[in-house]
């Protein structure tokens, strides 16, 4: 088998266990929702503002509700010692690790879509610049989120309290990603600034630790 | 008997050299024209801020021999493995006193006690990530907390330049908020001994307090190993 195919069967086993679940998806839409909600009670805010905050908002809710799903994506693995057949299966340990990046980009790309709209409705959004460049920033503000968040679920699975530890070591270092994809939102909804300086900076972040974690998976997941 | 010799040695040559400091800050150097003797912090906040930058390239030196010799030479691992657990202490412990320091020092001259300016903010985001590297070598259990703090520390390396970048784009766009009187506008001359005294005395203090954290924590991986050993001796005799 070769590496996409491996990816692909990985991938695919994902996709069907959670089209039949659909844990993760439900958990981080209900919670996506309710942190909208709650914020827009918190602030009520008027239009100029809503377009001055919610881009913060929109990636902390995002941030808080990939959390929930990326718990769970390798505790699936835990039942009947599956991860350790995985750790003794030939297929190289960074394909297991793609595909996860993968479907946890897709679950959290479907929130997205669904979210979009009532965020419009919500906050009665109207984007001053160029709007279909959220087409880019969501894309790759989530790919960063998704890749350390995977990668750090994976560094946390064995540990005590592990649902605790993956926000306190997953936080810190997405600060930067955090801020790019905030400003990049901000300045595409009032248009005051460029967004192209942020947008590149969300790809050279994804380029960088996307490649740090291919390159370290197989250390992590060999840990004692 | 070694951390004898290393408090034996370090002990009296640090407090030496900062009673020097501390003589030459408070004493020799002159008050600074606009800020008066609240200025003299300065002496105590440089050096910590220095050390609390120069501590984390020890721990991720260390953190890189460990992940490349941790099946090659397993001994040589654990000491790098020590030495890396005792500069992340010493990097947040440098930390906090840079942190704290410049707040007591902002909140008479800026009238503020903190701003989200690009200095303040990575060091704060520095802080941040060498707490979660802490806390995750406590919650892990048993072999593999190193290899797992190991990863961490290469992480935090490589965010670290990233967030200072981008911190500094941030702050670029905005207008960036008043800072009388930064050091940076030149230090007078005469201020310069009570630098050089405190960092030499900061520094060999740092130095000799991650050599006693890096010797405590070789003692207390023997006496694991030690343990280890004896229980699996245990299993191996003979039942009657």
């Amino acid at each position: 088998m070769n590496y996409a195919r491996v990816v692909w069967a990985h991938l695919e086993k994902d996709l069907r266990l959670e089209w039949r679940s659909k844990d993760a998806i439900n958990g981080m839409l209900f919670f996506s929702l309710l942190v909208v909600v709650l914020f827009s009670f918190a602030f009520d805010p008027t239009m100029a503002v809503s377009r001055q905050i919610s881009g913060g908002i929109l990636w902390v809710a995002l941030l808080f509700a990939s959390v929930t799903a990326l718990n769970q994506t390798w505790t699936r693995e835990l039942r009947h010692q599956v991860l350790d057949a995985q750790r003794m299966a030939p297929s190289p340990p960074s394909a297991l690790f793609l595909s996860k990046v993968l479907a946890n980009f897709l679950f959290v790309t479907v929130i997205q879509i669904v979210l979009g709209p009532l965020f419009v409705v919500f906050y009665n959004l109207r984007a001053l610049g160029q709007g279909w460049l959220m087409a880019l920033v969501l894309p790759l503000g989530t790919l960063a989120l998704v890749v350390n968040g995977t990668f750090f679920a994976a560094l946390s699975l064995r540990t005590r309290n592990r649902e605790m530890l993956l926000p306190l070591i997953l936080f810190p270092i997405s600060i930067p990603a955090l801020l790019a994809m905030v400003q990049a939102t901000t300045a595409i909804l009032t248009a005051e600034s460029d967004p192209g300086l942020w947008i590149r900076m969300l790809g050279g972040y994804d380029v960088i630790f996307l490649t740090l974690c291919l390159l370290l998976f197989k250390t992590v997941l060999d840990a004692e | 008997m070694a951390m004898k010799k290393t408090l034996l040695i370090g002990l009296p040559l640090a407090l030496t050299l900062l009673t020097m400091g501390f003589y030459q800050a408070m004493y020799v150097a002159p008050t600074e024209a606009t800020m008066g003797n609240i200025q003299r912090i300065f002496y105590y906040h440089f050096p910590s801020a220095i050390m609390a930058l120069l501590f984390p390239y020890v721990n991720f030196a260390a953190s890189l021999v460990y992940l490349a010799t941790r099946r090659s030479n397993p001994l040589r691992a654990q000491a790098a493995d020590a030495l890396a657990l005792a500069s992340a202490e010493m990097t947040l412990i440098f930390c906090s006193i840079g942190l704290a320091t410049g707040m007591l020092w902002a909140r008479p001259v800026w009238g503020i006690w903190w701003t989200w300016d690009e200095r303040l903010t990575s060091f704060l985001m520095l802080w941040l990530i060498y707490v979660s590297y802490l806390l995750l070598r406590r919650f892990t259990a048993g072999g593999q907390t190193q290899t797992l703090a190991a990863v961490l520390s290469v992480f935090a390396a490589i965010d670290v330049p990233i967030v200072y970048m981008s911190i500094r784009w941030w702050r670029t766009q905005h207008p960036s908020p008043v800072i009388g009187g930064g050091p940076n506008s030149g230090l007078d001359p005469s201020m310069w001994p009570a630098v050089w005294w405190n960092l030499a005395g900061w520094f060999v203090w740092g130095v000799m307090l991650v050599t006693l954290r890096y010797k405590l924590e070789r003692k207390r991986q023997m006496v694991e190993q030690e343990s280890a050993l004896q229980a699996l001796e245990a299993s191996l005799e003979p039942t009657r």
